[in-house]
């Protein structure tokens, strides 16, 4: 063997080598800082070793801020699932109007979350804005959408499902085009109605596509900070103070980077094990969906 | 065969040992930045008779804010440029992001920006890990500093805002001068002379009268031909901008404190009987005659809503309704007046300030040409040309809130400068400096909107004076 076929696997191997640094470089630098006491009032800080860790799991306003993140995560992944595969079991029976839906479907993931935040904002203002304005003949039109705890909650993952439903539907729309004829074809001469074919055969095969949108959207919707900044700033009080935003405010605003960082690294913990269980969970969906196909 | 799996295998020790090395050098190189401090300032490098030309040809780098401010330094630069031969390259952010971008600019330790816009507040967090330049020893220097510029013009309260020892409680007024003046604001009424006159209204004199007839004025006016009116914008979004105006003029009108000091050591006040029965009030007040979805509320939908006729009266910056009031600026223009705002028990128009001054980089490798600019900028010839021929007010000098051409200019607007004159000797900064003022302000309008949202006030300041007393003790 020439020593230039010998050193070819190595050569290949370099890009994702650098890529894998530039990755675990500023991740291994931020893990670091976590362990002292550094902020802008304290440049050349003591090590702490885990005092900051310490302090993130005793506070109230963490426990506080994890609480809402799930519950963010879960309502808006939720929600996005059902309507994204409720809009692509529609699009995927109709034929000339799913074709144009589909293209305007889209819209909202061409926008910045951050605008889509704003626009929002704008449309549930309560006394100019587009959304009480179409209540009022219903009587509802003083709703003070983002005033209230439940409300700015609410009104965040709406925004949310607004910009990422679509997301949802074209990757539960490309599995539904990809799921073998046989089983729907034998389903059919058996006469079995929608509703049991949609149970035992569509949302069995589907489910390992539905699973990766869910994946993303969980992962993505732990991870949020667009939105609700854009929104509600993580008021009122502190009822949409997500991790991200305690982390921002924490390291950016109060300049206290050492303990913002340590509330990224919790929410990175977190965001890695849900995905491990999700992912691992996804092999056996999918494993599922293949006995189906198979009978 | 096994001697090419030992010879994969050190490729990759090897490899990661190469990863690891620029960590580990990171980790021994410290905490960005570095931390190399002169004892001298660079001022005393400037030498020599005072000359404007003196750093011809060079090029300094600012930061900006969107502001009307702005607007007219901007418009005015090239004269800066034909004085001196320097060349004035800017950036402009709006608000929402400027300070974000500036404190990282500032932390990363880098000399990005020579010079910069920021508040009095931003001195006490920038101050501390040595980011500002001291100006002290520039205004001091006659080399450095021509005698036009006139230091005693100033009106002492703003010089001294921007001066501060870097101590957590020490007044302000002493050690280093972190900032100059450029423009600021004092927090008064403005109302639509309009809706007054209609209801029979006469402008506040007490914090109750206000908050009577804020509400007043959300039950009424709609029926008197002012479709969708409320009676009083204040801020209220979760941000440290949302306690300075109004609010904070009426706490200290009140005679009430956010910390008390003694010793050295800082202790939350917000919880007192007093502050919390004051804080219960201005919560009341908004929820009776305050805009709706005032949690999102910042300076500019206080002050558009203002313009656009559907408040009734607005308690912040003068700045704020004026740029309202201006003729065609907005549909309440020349329907706008001003008004002191209401009195504390005692009488005391004690009134909290916001400053946009200008600072220089510590870090900044162009210190000489900088000083010049800041000098220029905040001048007597540069800020008279920018009240009179731009909406550059409140003065910072003296001499231009006394020049009969800024006061011509003013005088159309009802109770503007009569206002001006009433509160500008007890308008002063009425936090105490410390270096979390901004998660202090921060917490603090996070409880005014769980006050405002029925939580008790008690429990809620209890709870905010308790979190502070640990991160300013």
């Amino acid at each position: 063997m020439g020593w230039r076929l010998a050193l070819r696997p190595y050569v290949l191997i370099v890009p994702a080598l650098l890529l894998t640094c530039g990755i675990l470089y500023p991740f291994g630098l931020g893990l670091y800082y976590t362990l002292f006491d550094f902020s802008a009032s304290k440049p050349q800080p003591d090590m702490v070793r885990f005092e900051n860790y310490e302090t993130v799991f005793t506070q109230e306003a963490f426990w506080n801020s994890a609480w809402v993140t799930v519950l963010y995560a879960v309502g808006a992944a939720a929600v996005e699932t059902v309507l994204g595969v409720a809009v692509a079991l529609l699009l995927h029976r109709s034929s000339m109007v799913g074709r144009v839906l589909e293209k305007i479907l889209i819209l909202p993931l061409m926008i910045a979350p951050v605008i889509a935040a704003i626009i929002w904002k704008l449309m549930l203002q309560p006394s100019v804005g587009v959304i009480n304005y179409l209540l009022r003949p219903f009587g509802l039109g003083g709703v003070q959408w983002t005033d209230t705890p439940t409300g700015a909650l609410l009104s965040s993952i709406a925004v949310d499902v607004w910009v990422y439903t679509p997301f949802v539907a074209i990757l539960a729309l490309a599995g539904l085009r990809s799921l073998p004829a046989s089983p729907f074809e034998a389903a059919a001469v058996d006469g079995a109605g929608w509703w049991y074919t949609f149970r035992r055969l569509t949302l069995p095969m589907l489910w390992p596509y539905v699973l990766v949108a869910v994946i993303f959207r969980f992962m993505d919707s732990l991870k949020v900070f667009d939105i609700i900044y854009a929104l509600t700033e993580g008021g009122p009080g502190d009822s949409t103070v997500v991790l991200q935003i305690r982390a921002y405010l924490e390291a950016i605003r109060f300049q206290r980077y050492s303990f913002g960082i340590s509330y990224t690294i919790v929410l990175w913990a977190v965001v890695y094990l849900a995905a491990m269980v999700l992912v691992k969970h996804l092999g056996k969906i999918q494993r599922k969906a293949a006995e189906v196909a198979a009978k | 065969m096994d001697m090419h799996v030992h010879d994969r295998r050190r490729f990759l020790a090897l490899t990661a040992a190469a990863a690891a090395t620029p960590l580990l050098a990171a980790c021994g190189a410290g905490f960005g930045g570095d931390d190399s401090k002169s004892d001298g300032s660079a001022a005393d490098d400037v030498t020599g008779s005072f000359d404007w030309k003196r750093e011809k040809g060079t090029t300094v780098k600012a930061l900006l804010n969107k502001h009307p401010y702005t607007d007219a330094l901007i418009a005015d630069l090239k004269s800066f440029t034909e004085k001196t031969g320097i060349k004035v390259e800017y950036d402009v952010f709006p608000e929402d992001n400027y300070f974000d971008k500036l404190t990282v600019d500032l932390s990363s330790g880098r000399a990005s920006y020579d010079v910069f816009m920021l508040g009095a507040y931003m001195v006490w967090q920038y101050g501390p890990p040595g980011w500002l330049e001291d100006l002290g020893p520039w205004m001091r220097n006659s080399s450095a500093t021509g005698a036009e510029w006139d230091q005693a013009d100033f009106f002492p309260n703003l010089l001294q805002a921007d001066q501060w020892s870097l101590k957590a409680g020490a007044p302000l007024g002493q050690g280093g001068q972190y900032a100059l003046p450029w423009g600021w604001e004092t927090n008064v009424v403005a109302y639509n002379t309009d809706v007054f006159k209609k209801l029979g209204l006469k402008p506040a004199e007490t914090f109750d009268e206000l908050r009577e007839i804020a509400g007043t004025i959300k039950r009424k006016a709609p029926g008197a031909g002012f479709d969708g009116m409320y009676g009083i914008a204040v801020r209220g979004s979760r941000s440290w901008a949302t306690i300075h105006p109004g609010f904070m003029t009426m706490y200290a009108r009140n005679g009430l404190k956010d910390f008390t000091v003694q010793g050295g050591k800082l202790t939350p006040a917000m919880n007192t009987p007093q502050a919390v029965a004051f804080t219960e009030d201005w919560a009341g007040m908004v929820k009776q005659g305050g805009p709706p979805s005032w949690t999102s509320y910042t300076w500019y939908q206080c002050s558009s809503d203002l313009g656009a006729k559907k408040a009734g009266m607005l308690f912040d910056a003068d700045t704020a309704a004026y740029f309202q009031a201006v003729e065609g600026a907005s549909p309440a223009s020349g329907k706008i007046a001003f008004h002191p705002g209401p009195k504390g028990p005692d009488g005391s128009l004690a009134t909290n300030m916001w400053i946009w001054s200008l600072g220089m980089n510590a870090k900044s490798k162009k210190k000489s040409a900088s000083w010049l600019f800041l000098q220029w900028a905040t001048g007597k010839e540069h800020l008279r040309k920018s009240a009179i021929t731009h909406n550059h007010i409140d003065p910072v000098r003296k001499s231009i809130a006394d020049d009969s051409a800024y006061k011509d200019k003013m005088r159309h607007l009802p109770g503007f400068l009569e206002t001006f004159e009433t509160v500008v000797d007890q308008t002063k900064i009425q936090f105490t400096p410390q270096a979390q003022f901004f998660d202090a302000t921060t917490s603090w309008a996070s409880a005014l909107q769980e006050i405002y949202g029925g939580q008790g006030a008690k429990g809620v300041l209890d709870g905010l004076a308790g979190d502070l007393a640990d991160k300013v003790g």
